[in-house]
């Protein structure tokens, strides 16, 4: 399976925002006009202009305390449930693009229910214009990538935490980065990287980050995950030769 | 910074104090976590858990300013533990130095303190020198009265128990702390400080940096790759500014200001001009004279610098200029007229409520920014009545900075050229501009009015800095490196008039040469060294990261400042596997090093630290004001009565104000608790530029104040309520954010709490933003810079 995929490293992760607020300067969203709710964290949650949240979640205290940051984003499944759901009601709604992965919704998705659109997915993304009706989420810059250019968010973050790139090149960095990381953090996830295009690297159990980080165990698929991971990795150095 | 950004990525151990990188300068952490991904670790002590602690390998908490008994406890474990990198102290520091009889501490004061000023001779904290004047020196450091052993007696009194009840924090963690960077005193290993507003905005700011430069020396930590002692800018430009003499008492290039008790020239070189008589020792400030020379013919070209000198305004003996004392001033009435230029001081500065009161004892205020500001429309600000205030303010828009081709110096000093981007909005003009503009009419009207006061200075001033009457950047960049004014030969080679100084080595003080700032020389040449962008690089640099074709720094394109001492005596690397410099053949190869001379052992070789006068780092420093050790005192506002062990509480120096606006509160039930301000990524400075950009402002909105759970509980206030925080000096609301990241402390035997607030907010925009966070803090300063104390204030916080 090729295009394109995210490689998100936690552990590098510092909260600085660029990459939520570079989201909205490439799609020039309004801002919202928000409160301090007690949080850092704002807008508080994700919105129809507001495609990509940094969350921060605080957990334990003391010598065990953690200042936990998650730049949240549509993960692009590669086999997406929100189309799957979207082309029995309004035919072509919700597209994917045959070279890049990325799934794109459109001015018609307006015709979906929200509901279900939003219920299919395992990760909580998408949202709704209140008054148009359309739905949004992020595309993954799909106008750049397509251009050459690095997604918005990717472009601008500073620490290496967000990479990108052809999906076996990120997945090879991915693993060895996950390696590396399970040395120090045992509890280290490499969050559902089969089923998306946008690979989280947790250092801790992904439901201390935000409840939807990872997809339920059910829809997660089977735990030998990195048997499989080899296997495709094995597959890539033999086709390269 | 000695260092730079990238150079970061070589430390084996990152020690972020007093600063916080991840949120402040988030560029920083992607050479930090270069430097983790080599192995390198990450330690963090701050009063608050940051967003880099959340990424440090080791984290501390340290009550809000304890750091000279964070950092004594630390001088003292590396003495006691033996930890320090010897050779390299033995060589390149001052510890071998024999201090004259007259120095002495006692009871927390140094020798020499007069109670009447408020002040030390510091005459009496000279060295010891023998026949020939060379300073007498002990290299087995056995000596009683040489600097090691003063300095070893000095913080034994920092007891690891005595440090933690005064910082709050646990033994265990200290020992711990002092461990894991002590582990960089090992010669091959390298460690880097990283400071920033955290440490200097204290009363005792300047011993602050003074003492984690003595741990940095000790470890062998300075001219290194991966260490140094850095300050992390609090602007994109901050090191420039001040390099361009920003402050009152330098000019370009870090000249002292000139005094009235020096009128001539001669006197001025004579009080200015440090001497040396150890042949050893460069004393590069010996050259001094010929800076000033240079720098009078940039700006009065046809006079001799003799008589430009006459020209210069110079300073009353003693009288402190700085930023709290020209408000002090200015409350007083003694101002007409104030040019508020890019700045908001009715937001940005400590006691902030004073500053909006002194305004209006003003006739005039003009106000250059991009957006309203509080200090432009102070008038109306909260508790103002516009009719009863007769200060008439004129707005002059100027366009942004990314609108204008210049240069911005950072912080690693890399003086970067940046070609303009849009054109500037509504025909708003560049900074340069407004000031061409502004003195032409000013000079004119001084040429026409035949009654005019001392006219000379103003109509003399060399204001060849434009092209067409559109304000030249080159013009200026390339008088700021300077050029010969008549024909010089120098050693084989013979300059022309109008020749670019190719250095400042060949600058004079006969008036051939100009340059606006000697620091800079170099920069301008043939072509614009600080436009280019070219990565190549030998072997040996690729080693550290150092790209000598990208851009240019100062001094003389050199990266990594004193790296004479990252060699040892021969010119052979201490940390082969990241060396600086190395002595090959006869001449370095590298970085551009501390100047040609070879090796210190060669016979022709010379001591590293050419800066100081005899040529040796300054473990021992007495030209502060404040002491030649650092000594613990605490804020002026404390939570504590007495010192734990000595008898002085605070800085017996610090700068300090009288009358009704300047509140204090020790150990007051009103104010219980600690304060400290700070920044968001989000915003800058007072906000003046972020508070506008809906993006920037979605993401952090308001005002807030962060406290613990224990603290919350005990006010009855939960996370996301509107409170009231409060000084004796004002008042204002702000948003709750109760969390794990701040934590009682135990300091001496009581419990002690802290909150913290952002300092970017103002009541002119957002109408529901808040207001400045130094409505609250105190104008006192440190007594060698003035720089206020907005890092440990006392409050109360309840419930709005
Ligand atoms: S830009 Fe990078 S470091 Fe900053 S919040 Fe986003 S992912 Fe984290
Ligand atoms: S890929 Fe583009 S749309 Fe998606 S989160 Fe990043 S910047 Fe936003």
């Amino acid at each position: 399976m090729s295009g394109k995929t995210f490689f998100v490293d936690l552990s590098r992760c510092t909260a600085c925002r660029g990459c939520q607020i570079a989201c909205k300067q490439w799609k020039q969203l309004p801002a919202e006009q928000t409160k301090n709710t007690g949080s850092h964290q704002n807008p508080p949650d994700m919105s129809f202009v507001t495609l990509k949240v940094v969350r921060m979640k605080e957990v334990g205290s003391r010598d065990d305390f953690k200042w936990l940051f998650l730049p949240d984003q549509c993960r692009h499944c590669v086999e997406p449930p929100c189309k799957d759901a979207a082309d029995s009601i309004v035919k072509d709604a919700i597209t994917q693009d045959k070279a890049t992965g990325a799934v794109v919704f459109t001015e018609k998705t307006k015709g979906l229910p929200f509901d279900v659109v939003r219920g299919a997915c395992p990760y909580d993304i998408p949202r709704q214009d209140p008054a148009t009706k359309v739905m949004s989420k992020c595309d993954m810059c799909n106008d750049r990538v397509t251009a050459g250019m690095l997604p918005a968010c990717v472009k601008t973050c500073p620490t290496g935490a967000m990479n990108f790139g052809e999906r076996d090149e990120m997945l090879a960095m991915a693993k060895k980065r996950f390696e590396a990381l399970k040395q120090t953090n045992p509890k280290a996830v490499l969050v559902d990287w089969e089923q998306v295009r946008v690979v989280f690297l947790t250092e801790h159990e992904p439901r201390l980050y935000h409840a939807t980080l990872m997809a339920d165990a059910d829809s997660a698929g089977p735990v030998t995950r990195f048997a499989a991971l080899d296997a495709v990795l094995g597959l890539r150095n033999q086709a390269r030769g | 910074m000695t260092n730079h950004w990238i150079d970061l990525k070589n430390s084996d151990c990152i020690f972020v104090i007093g600063s916080n990188p991840a949120e402040n300068h988030p560029i920083s952490f992607k050479w930090i976590m270069r430097a983790k991904d080599a192995g390198g670790k990450l330690i963090c002590v701050d009063p608050r858990f940051t967003k880099t602690a959340g990424k440090a390998d080791f984290y501390a908490p340290i009550r809000s300013g304890s750091d000279i008994a964070f950092f004594g406890g630390f001088i003292s474990y590396i003495l006691a533990n033996d930890l320090m990198f010897k050779d390299y102290v033995v060589n390149y520091t001052n510890a071998s130095f024999i201090v004259g009889d007259a120095y002495d501490f006692k009871d927390g004061m140094f020798s020499g303190y007069n109670a009447e000023k408020k002040a030390y001779d510091k005459s009496k904290w000279a060295f010891a020198k023998d026949e020939a004047g060379i300073v007498k020196k002990d290299p087995s450091l056995q000596n009683p009265r040489c600097v090691y052993q003063l300095m070893k007696k000095h913080y034994e009194r920092y007891t690891l128990k005595a440090v933690s009840d005064i910082t709050g924090c646990a033994q265990d963690k200290l020992e711990q702390c002092y461990k894991l960077y002590g582990a960089t005193g090992a010669p091959e290993k390298t460690g880097t400080m990283l400071y920033a507003m955290g440490q200097t905005q204290h009363t005792v700011g300047v011993q602050n940096i003074r003492a984690m430069s003595i741990i940095q020396l000790l470890l062998g930590n300075i001219g290194v790759a991966g260490g140094g002692i850095n300050a992390l800018r609090g602007e994109a430009n901050v090191q420039g500014s001040t390099d361009q003499g920003l402050l009152f008492h330098i000019l370009p290039g870090y000249v002292p200001t000139p005094a009235a008790s020096m009128q001539e020239l001669k006197t001025y070189n004579e009080k200015n001009t440090p001497v040396s008589k150890d042949p050893k020792s460069i004393n590069w400030w010996g050259n001094r004279p010929k800076y000033l020379a240079s720098y009078l013919k940039a700006i009065y070209p046809k006079q001799k610098p003799e008589d430009a000198y006459k020209w210069l305004p110079k300073v009353e003996d003693g009288k402190d200029y700085s930023w709290l004392t020209l408000f002090d001033e200015m409350y007083k009435g003694a101002f007409k007229g104030f040019f508020a230029w890019g700045q908001n001081p009715a937001a940005s500065t400590a006691n902030c409520g004073k500053v909006r009161e002194a305004m209006t004892k003003l006739d005039w205020m003009v106000t250059v920014n991009i957006f309203d500001t509080e200090t432009a429309s102070f008038w109306k600000g909260p508790g103002m009545d516009p009719k009863k205030i007769k200060t008439e303010v004129f707005f002059l828009p100027c366009c942004v900075s990314i609108e204008k081709e210049g240069s911005i110096s950072n912080s690693g000093r890399w003086m970067q050229w940046r070609y303009p981007g849009p054109a500037p909005l509504g025909g708003t003009k560049p900074d340069g501009d407004l000031i061409y503009e502004l003195f032409e009419k000013i000079k004119g009207l001084y040429a026409k009015d035949k009654k005019a006061v001392f006219p000379d200075p103003i109509v003399n001033l060399n204001w060849d800095i434009a092209t067409n009457h559109v304000f030249d950047p080159h013009k200026v960049a390339k008088l700021i490196n300077g050029y010969f004014l008549s024909e010089k030969t120098i050693g084989d080679k013979t300059y022309k008039a109008g020749d670019p100084v190719p250095s400042f080595a060949l600058l004079q003080d006969d008036g051939s040469t100009c340059s606006g700032n000697w620091i800079y020389a170099g920069s301008y040449t043939d072509k614009n060294m600080a436009a280019r962008r070219d990565k190549t690089q030998t072997p040996m640099q690729e080693k550290i990261g150092l790209y000598p074709g990208w851009t240019w720094c100062w001094p003389v394109n050199r990266r990594i400042i004193y790296n004479r001492a990252s060699v040892d005596p021969q010119g052979k690397p201490y940390q082969p596997t990241k060396p600086v410099i190395e002595w090959q053949d006869g001449k370095w190869v590298g970085d551009v090093p501390d100047g040609p001379w070879p090796p210190m052992a060669d016979e022709k070789g010379k001591y590293a630290f050419i800066m100081t006068t005899e040529g040796f780092a300054q473990l021992y420093g007495p030209g502060r004001n404040d002491g030649p050790f650092p000594e613990h005192y605490e804020p002026m506002e404390c939570p504590i009565p007495e010192h734990p062990f000595s008898k002085v509480l605070n800085n017996p120096t610090a700068l300090k104000f009288t009358g009704n606006r300047e509140g204090h509160a020790s150990c007051d039930p009103r104010f219980p608790f600690i304060c400290s301000t700070y920044r968001v990524t989000e915003h800058w400075q007072t906000g003046v530029m972020t508070r506008w950009t809906p993006w920037l402002l979605e993401a952090e909105p308001q005002m807030f104040v962060e406290m613990s759970p224990e603290l919350a509980a005990l006010r009855g206030i939960k996370g996301g309520d509107k409170c009231t925080v409060e000084s004796a000096r004002g008042s204002l609301w702000a948003i709750a954010i109760v969390t794990e990241r701040m934590r009682p402390m135990q300091v001496m035997g009581q419990t002690v709490h802290m909150v913290g607030i952002p300092w970017h907010f103002g009541w002119v925009y957002p109408k529901d933003g808040g207001d400045s966070a130094n409505l609250l803090t105190a104008s006192v300063g440190d007594p060698n810079t003035g720089i206020p104390e907005t890092k440990a204030f006392m409050v109360n916080v309840k419930k709005a």
